[in-house]
Formats: structure tokens, sequence, C-alpha cells
């Protein structure tokens, strides 16, 4: 097959991710509809109303309850979905280990937003990093077109017998779930084709050959469990790097495990997710226009990580600034621990951290010019002026 | 019983084969050990009936003595057994003694 003729389309993010979940047409959403996620839930139950998928929705009374029927569901040997944003992440915590911990390639949009308090319903990635050790599959998306391909794509890579491990789709709350953008849609007979048909491993359905799951399991047993478990996020790596190369054959767009923006010969470099990527791209071309070798590295592929190509691809900058949408208070960002992990083998460019964007904070490109800026004096002074720092905040 | 490593285990630690918990010894959890007087049993099986786990095995209809590879010594059996004029069929002892 060749690349498809898409139809190109004037829809936000919600819309856009609601429209693949219509055309991966699951068996069972549960759900708890949390601002800004909202949308999704809304365009989708419009469709199971409308008969335009047979997906059965299960509406619960909160976000737990809604992982739970999740795990049932998904237990049972259905294809599942759900989506959330922040609180409603948060509740979910302790079912997420155990929909990791079961194996079940449950698909999770997470309209990113950030978490109380203070109370707040805008974006920020502290719901998506608060869910980082729970097992699952976490990409990200900076638009979107991002959104949907990485939601077409989800379940071929969680339900892969190698992984079979539940999976995150990111995007940014508002700037992207409530902002229109031009996109293209696959056509419908090209996702179901692309996606193909779910065959669940042990399904507890399976009536003539009753099983168990959840069982307790001891210090006896417990690490051996855990292990297995690591070693399916790392088959994950090669397996999101075969769909989505198949992906692009098919489609036309391509995707790894991050997207290198100018990066190749970069002395000065931005590392950031999602939306503020648009932003940074548009900054670093202008700052090329000027002379400078400025690059952006944007992971898709926050667990499993990237360590070594991360590495590989910033160990020649001069400088890498680090930018989180979240913190760890007390600790430096996120995202910036992951890039000190990946560049730790190298005698490697000066490091630094900047935070930015809490509860939807707009990152301005004048903001994102102060940082090249600084970014490049630290690559002539070979040091940062303070390894964490908050931007865009009122001194 | 050698025990499976990582790669042995089945998938998701799902349990394939029934009944196994059989195979899982649990007696040595307990430290109060309950002791079968069978001259007070009037074999009501209120133990068997309330018996949380699957330590009394019944024979014809009658129960026989504990099954200690299961027992966990949790006593409930011995609080409700009614015995016989005043006599408990089953009391509760000091693993070890």
């Amino acid at each position: 097959m060749a690349v498809t003729t898409t139809k190109t389309v004037a829809v936000d993010g919600n819309t856009a991710v609601a429209e693949a979940l219509r055309q991966l047409n699951p068996d069972v959403m549960p759900a708890y509809p949390i601002t800004p996620s909202t949308g999704i839930m809304q365009s989708f139950t419009s469709y199971v109303s409308n008969g335009k998928v047979d997906t059965e929705t299960i509406l619960v009374e909160s976000e737990h309850s809604a992982m739970s029927a999740c795990i049932g569901a998904s237990a049972a040997g259905g294809r599942v979905a759900t989506a959330t944003s922040a609180q409603g992440m948060a509740l979910m915590w302790e079912m997420l280990h155990i929909a990791s911990g079961y194996r079940l390639p449950i698909l999770m949009a997470l309209v990113n937003r950030a978490l109380s308090a203070p109370l707040n319903i805008h974006g920020d990635h502290s719901d998506g990093m608060g869910m980082r050790d729970c097992g699952w599959i976490q990409l990200f998306s900076e638009n979107a077109q991002e959104a949907y391909d990485n939601t077409i794509m989800a379940y071929r890579i969680a339900e892969h017998k190698d992984v079979r491990l539940p999976i995150a789709i990111n995007m940014d709350g508002f700037i992207i779930s409530h902002s229109i953008e031009s996109m293209q849609f696959i056509p419908d007979a090209d996702v179901k084709k692309f996606v193909g048909e779910y065959i669940a491993i042990d399904p507890l359905l399976d009536i003539d050959n009753p099983k168990s799951i959840g069982a307790l399991v001891l210090p006896d047993y417990y690490m051996e469990h855990k292990r297995a478990q690591h070693e399916a996020m790392l088959n994950a790596t090669k397996v999101i790097k075969d769909v989505s190369a198949e992906f692009a054959k098919l489609f036309g767009r391509t995707y790894d495990m991050f997207e290198s923006y100018r990066l190749e010969d970069a002395e000065v470099v931005i590392v950031a997710l999602n939306s503020a990527a648009g932003t940074i791209k548009d900054e670093v071309d202008r700052y090329r226009e000027k002379g400078v070798k400025a690059g952006l590295l944007k992971p898709r592929v926050f667990r499993p990580f990237p360590y070594e190509e991360a590495g590989a691809a910033l160990k020649n900058a001069k400088a890498v600034c680090v930018m989180d949408r979240a913190d760890s208070y007390g600790g430096y960002g996120p995202l910036f621990m992951e890039i000190a992990s990946s560049l730790f083998p190298y005698r490697g460019p000066v490091l630094f951290n900047k935070i930015y964007g809490l509860g939807g904070r707009d990152l301005m490109p004048l903001d994102v010019d102060k940082v090249i800026e600084e970014t490049v004096e630290v690559a002539k002074t070979g040091k940062a002026r303070m390894v964490k720092e908050y931007i865009t905040v009122r001194n | 019983m050698k025990q499976m490593n990582w790669k042995e285990l089945p998938h998701a630690g799902t349990i394939l084969k029934a009944g196994n918990a059989n195979e899982y010894k649990t007696g040595s959890w307990r430290s109060l050990k309950p002791r079968w007087i069978e001259e007070n049993c009037i074999q009501c099986l209120f133990c068997w009936v309330y018996c949380p786990d699957s330590a009394i095995p019944v024979k014809d209809e009658k129960r026989q003595n504990f099954d200690y590879d299961h027992c966990k010594g949790c006593g409930v059996c011995a609080m409700e057994c009614p015995g016989k004029k005043g006599n408990k069929a089953i009391v509760m002892e000091e693993e070890g003694k």
C-alpha cells in the first residue's frame, strides 16, 4: 500500500483524538470526563449514540472506577480505552500499577493538566510525570496531528506480544486540546487495516479455560514479576520503532523515539516536550538565521526513555537547556533528570534546567529567545549561572 | 520445588491451573495450632463451614483431622465449635508446644 491520500481538516486536539478512537473502535470505554479531556468523551459518546462505533461506554462514578472498569474489561479480553486529565489520572494512580502489572494493553488519552493545589485546569505535565513510574508506555504529542497519529499507533505498540503494556498518549491541555489546527485524518479502512484484530492473551471470558488473575505474590516471586515487566518495557523500544516505520511508509509521517530538529551540528540545544516544541522550533530557525547553531530535541517516548540515543544525539553539543513543564520540588525537573542520565557516560555539554509553563503559564517566543541566548552564553563560558531556575515567574 | 526464574513465569502471573493453591504450603505461618478432640465432636461441621481456608478435610460427611499444611491458625473454628456438653472439640494451643 502506497502513501494514502488523506483529508485535511481543521479540528482541535480533543476532536482529533476522539476521531482516532472512533476509527480504532474499542470494545469498551469506561470514563469519568474531566477538563480538559472532556471533549474526547463528549465526541465519543455521540459516536456511540449515533451508532458510529460498536463500543460500550461505561460512565462510572469516579476515575478510580474508570480505570478499574478498564482493567476488568481488558482482562476479560476486550480492547479498551479511556480519557482523563490531572486529578482524574491522580485518582486512577493506584489502578495504573494494576493495569501494567496485569500486562493489559489499555489505551489512555491523557490531556495534560496541572495537578492541584492550587486548583488549576490548565496545561502542564505534572499529571504525565506523576504516572512516570506506573509501568505505562508514555508518548508525548506536540500538536493535534501527533496526538492523532500516536493514538492510531497506540494499540499496535501496546498489544504487541513482546510488550503487552498499557499506553498513555499525552497532549497539552487547552493549548492543543482546545485549539483548532489544520491536520490530516487517515481513511477509516486504512486505520482498520493498520490496527488489525486484537487477540487477548489468557482472557477471562475464555470460559472453557478458567483462570485466575491478580493472585498474591510474596517476596519469593515478586521481583521476578517486576523483572519480567521491565523486560516488556525494554522490548517496547523496538516495537515503537517498527510500528512508527510502518506508519511512515503507509501514511507519510515519520516518528521516532524523539524528534531531532536542526540537531545534527547544533552547539546550543533545547530539550522540551509537547506543544512548547512548536514555539521553540520557530525560535531555533530565527537564531539559525542569525548564525547561531541552535537545535531542539523533543522526546516523543518518555517511557521507555531512549537514554542511549538521546545521549548520543546530545553529546557533541556545547550547552543543553532542558525545559520542564513540571517540577519535582526540591529536585530537578523530571525531563532534566532523564537527559542528565542520558549524558552521564560522556564528558558532554553543560546542562541546565528551566521550569516553565506551570498551570498553563504561556511560553512566548521572547521567553524562548531568552533561554536560547542564555544557552549561547553557557556554551561560550562553559558554565551555567544556576542549574535549575523558574522562568516567566514574577521575582 | 524448583522456583521459576523471571523468564519462566506465566504471562502477567496468570494462574492457568485450577486449585494449584493447594501446592503452596502455608502451615508455617501459624503461631497457634488447633487441636481436634474427637470425643467432644458432634460432627456439626460448623468448623468446615467457617474455615476460611480448606484446612478441614471432610470424608463421608465427617470431618477428619486438620490439614496442617494449610491451616494458618486463625482460630475461627475453635471459636465457632459448639462442642459437647460445654466441652469444646477444638482448642487452640501454642505452636511447637
